[in-house]
């Protein structure tokens, strides 16, 4: 058996090595100061896609990611890992989107490559941490999904077996195929650059980037593994109002500098009553709203 | 998150040293891969970019696995179950890491597998890794053993083994027996042809590096009744076909993480390697040099941890109301430590480029004839590789264990305890000026080279170039060193005893050391000002320990040898 696996990731800025002029005045993140990097638990996904592809021979892994042409940047690094290629989903129509319009990109971008089994996907990126993404496109596809996932351990008879991390523990489930799954930070690390995989992708790249150089154009023609798909909102035929700033319900209101001052948490039980009494509560004190 | 390649300029330097575009043509045959691996350089430039990649790779598995790792490899270490070695699981996890990057096999041709990188980058790495876990690089650096395979084996075995080494099955070179130690000749293992013309061998090794490796290289006797050297012969152990189990590791002072064995073989099948009675005459003398090199690594890698833990702790400690480092007596030991491990990794990478040329040529010679000059070019660089190995060897090890004492010098009462890393790195370093021949069995080496010439006539080359006016002072000081060492040597072989060359052998090694070292750096001074320090505080060390050994030598009458001379 073999697999058409999708991973889905993200190129943030380093938030992790923070220094004083991280953000600017206006309460952005500066990205000129802080290195792009590949989101870290979308590296747990990778590896958890690579452990399939090892498993089940002829699996493919293409990464998926949405941004500028730079982040082809982080499908060469998959590419090193060892996935087989990817595509970076790249317009200034989605310039600015949330969760949801991104969500909506993706998704358009799943169905335009067709074939798949699995999409993964880290559980959510360093910079905005809403862990949304990976379930909105579960979503918007009808497909299954499973959270928290720390290991996929095999599959038997079109079901995925997967353990996942939860609040009291571990717990294994089972979810036919196809499936949306996200992956914690608790997952195995992906493994390191393959020195050859390396030196043969390194060229690797998307259309613009080597627009106007003669030698990766003629690199690019003569390897057409060394080609990163480039898509746009037409490619992918996106409904524009849906895209971006047009697609995101989520304005930003005002940004302020918090110093977290709490030291303690509190615990709310899943039941309606204490569900309601912190949502009143949160209102009140204009956290939402 | 830490960098061990990217965060040392001095790796760069000597990545781009200007004799490598000469070793990578040479290595690449002019890139003649390009078109045939997707992997393969297309020209020079690329084939540096590639190299710098890949060891941004090692640089960070270094920093950010093996070097986490190493304290708790030290303190589990190894262990022995049903004659079979388990790893700590901290090695088991280096050596994942490294198999899934493909750091196995890295010099050996792509045909075979590998990623065909000249010594030089390879070295590279041995000096990142034991950086890292000097325990740990004895495990790695085991690939090594390919090299002979590739080098003396048939096409069969080669095609058998070295793809398997590349993959990253793990080697050992099972040599030193209970009673065979330096003297190599005195190995006893049997080795029986059977009728059908195959080997077995029966018997018992003793300190066997990674003795249980997947791929043994054994020295054994096949011709019954010789007792020498010349009734030895070289064999591959597979482990896959059993034979050969660990009778018990043993229990080491350092380099605790990679497991030292006493071995047992019973009716082990074996394959012979290249010819018979060659064994130790040629091919373990290659594999030796090999090694030698691989170790003057792990020492310059020591050096480095060791300086960084005393520079690290010299600047956060403080007493008397500042940072120790502030002290001149703390800060002269450190500036010594630094100009010993600048002037060790100088001489390291020069000797390994003369191995990259002559090993080069070599390789060529089995394609097609070489050509008068490239000839006499191979044998050149050959014999500057057979002169810089055991000096690099000697020189490098022993000054990587005084860094690993200064090191706990610095941190005062407690570097004495197990709560830093500088008492790991003083007792991994023991080790690196004993095994793969002492400093006494290098000085032999490197003795011939004293008295033919070898070192004297580089020296003098080398003092013929330009250098920067700033250092004119300094090479002053090194053209002075070079004439009492070339003194020294004559007074010391115009006794015309060669019982008074050995006596005083080490001292002249010494002197060609720091008169090499201290010019290598003056070189890499002149392309690089940041060696500017190292080369002026290496350089006065060098001058005193120069001028006291001719002062020894100067002052010694032949006949007071017998002062220092012993009966069993």
């Amino acid at each position: 058996m073999s697999l058409n696996i999708i991973v889905l990731a993200k190129q943030v800025p380093d938030t992790r090595n923070v220094g004083k002029d991280a953000m600017k005045e206006d309460g952005t993140i500066n990205r000129a100061v802080l290195p792009a990097i590949f989101n870290p638990e979308d590296l747990n996904a990778l590896e958890q896609a690579l452990k399939l592809k090892e498993m089940y021979p002829g699996t493919k892994v293409t990464l998926l990611t949405m941004g500028p042409a730079r982040a082809a940047e982080i499908i060469r690094e998959g590419m090193y890992r060892g996935a087989d290629g990817g595509i970076v989903l790249s317009d200034r129509a989605f310039a600015g989107s949330d969760t949801l319009a991104t969500s909506y990109a993706l998704s358009a971008a799943v169905r335009k490559i067709g074939e798949y089994d699995l999409i993964i996907g880290g559980r959510q990126a360093i910079d905005g941490d809403t862990a949304q993404v990976g379930p909105q496109i579960a979503e918007k596809l009808g497909l299954p999904q499973v959270t928290y996932a720390e290991e996929i351990q095999e599959i038997i008879d079109g079901k995925v077996v997967i353990k996942r991390r939860i609040e009291s523990g571990v717990e294994t489930v089972k979810a036919p195929l196809p499936l949306v799954v996200t992956v914690n930070g608790s997952a195995d690390a992906c493994r390191p650059r393959n020195a050859r995989n390396l030196q043969k992708f390194k060229y690797a790249c998307v259309p613009s980037e080597a627009a106007g150089d003669a030698k990766k154009e003629e690199m690019l023609a003569k390897r057409p593994y060394l080609q990163i798909g480039e898509w746009s909102a037409q490619a992918v035929e996106a409904d524009l109002s849906q895209c971006g700033l047009s697609g995101s319900p989520t304005k930003v209101k005002q940004i302020e500098n918090v110093v977290f001052t709490a030291k303690d948490a509190r615990r709310v039980e899943n039941n309606d009553e204490e569900i309601e009494t912190l949502i009143k509560e949160l209102i009140a004190n204009h956290t939402i709203g | 998150m830490a960098n061990f390649y990217t965060d040392n300029e001095a790796l760069k330097h000597y990545l781009s040293h200007p004799m490598m575009e000469k070793i990578v043509a040479l290595k690449e045959r002019d890139f003649a891969d390009a078109d045939k691996f997707d992997y393969a350089p297309q020209d020079y430039a690329d084939a540096q970019d590639s190299y710098d990649k890949v060891l941004e790779v090692v640089g960070e598995i270094c920093g950010d696995i093996i070097a986490e790792n190493a304290e708790e490899v030290d303190h589990t270490g190894p262990r022995v179950e049903n004659s079979r070695v388990i790893y700590a699981d901290g090695t088991a996890r280096n050596l994942d890491a490294c198999r899934k990057a493909g750091l196995m096999g890295m010099a050996m041709p792509r045909r075979l597998g590998g990623l065909n990188f000249p010594i030089t980058p390879y070295i590279m790495a041995a000096d990142i890794v034991s950086r890292a876990d000097a325990g740990f690089e004895n495990l790695w650096g085991l690939q090594d053993c390919a090299e002979t395979i590739y080098e003396f084996a048939d096409e069969e075995q080669k095609q058998k083994y070295i793809p398997r080494v590349c993959a990253g099955e793990t080697m050992s070179m099972d040599l030193t027996e209970p009673d065979a130690g330096s003297d190599l000749q005195s190995v006893m293992l049997k080795a029986t042809q059977k009728e059908d013309g195959s080997w077995v061998l029966n018997g018992v090794k003793r300190f066997i590096t990674n003795g249980d490796a997947d791929i043994h290289l054994v020295l054994a006797r096949s011709e019954e009744g010789t007792k020498d050297g010349r009734g030895l012969s070289m064999f591959i152990y597979d482990k896959r076909n059993g034979g050969v189990n660990v009778r018990r590791i043993e229990n080491k002072m350092g380099i605790k993480g990679s497991p030292t064995c006493e071995l047992t073989y019973k009716d082990a099948p074996a394959e012979l390697v290249g010819s018979r009675r060659m064994g130790l005459i040629k091919y373990v003398m290659a594999l030796m040099n090999g090694a030698r090199l691989g170790i003057a690594a792990q020492s310059v890698g020591l050096s480095e941890a060791a300086y960084r833990e005393a520079l690290g702790y010299a600047k956060e400690r403080t007493q008397f109301g500042k940072a120790i480092i502030e002290f001149p007596a703390v800060s002269e030991i450190l500036s010594v430590m630094k100009a010993k491990l600048d002037a060790s990794r100088a001489l390291l990478y020069a000797c390994s480029r003369f191995v990259d040329i002559y090993k080069a040529y070599d390789d060529i010679a089995k394609e097609r004839k070489l050509e008068l000059d490239e000839k006499k070019e191979a044998k050149e660089y050959s014999r500057l590789a057979d002169a810089f190995t055991p000096l690099a060897k000697g020189m490098t090890s022993e000054f990587c264990n005084q860094n690993a004492y200064d090191s706990i010098q610095i941190h005062g009462g407690s570097g004495f305890m197990k709560d830093y890393a500088c008492e790991r790195i003083y007792r991994d370093a023991r080790i690196t000026s004993i095994y793969e021949g002492t400093t006494q069995l290098q000085v032999v080496a490197a003795i011939r080279h004293v008295t033919t010439g070898t070192y004297l006539n580089w020296i003098k080359a080398e003092l013929a170039r330009e250098c920067k006016p700033e250092d004119q002072d300094v090479k002053g000081i090194l053209e002075l060193m070079s004439q009492q060492f070339a003194d020294a040597v004559e007074a010391v072989t115009g006794v015309g005893d060669t019982k008074y060359v050995d006596f005083m052998a080490r001292r002249l090694v010494e002197m060609a050391g720091y008169t090499v070292m201290g010019l290598l750096l003056l070189d890499d001074t002149t392309r690089n000002d940041a060696f500017r320090r190292s080369l002026r505080v290496f350089v006065k060390l060098g001058q005193a320990e120069v001028a006291k050994h001719a002062d020894f030598i100067a002052n010694f009458r032949p006949d007071q040898i017998g002062d220092y001379l012993y009966e069993a």
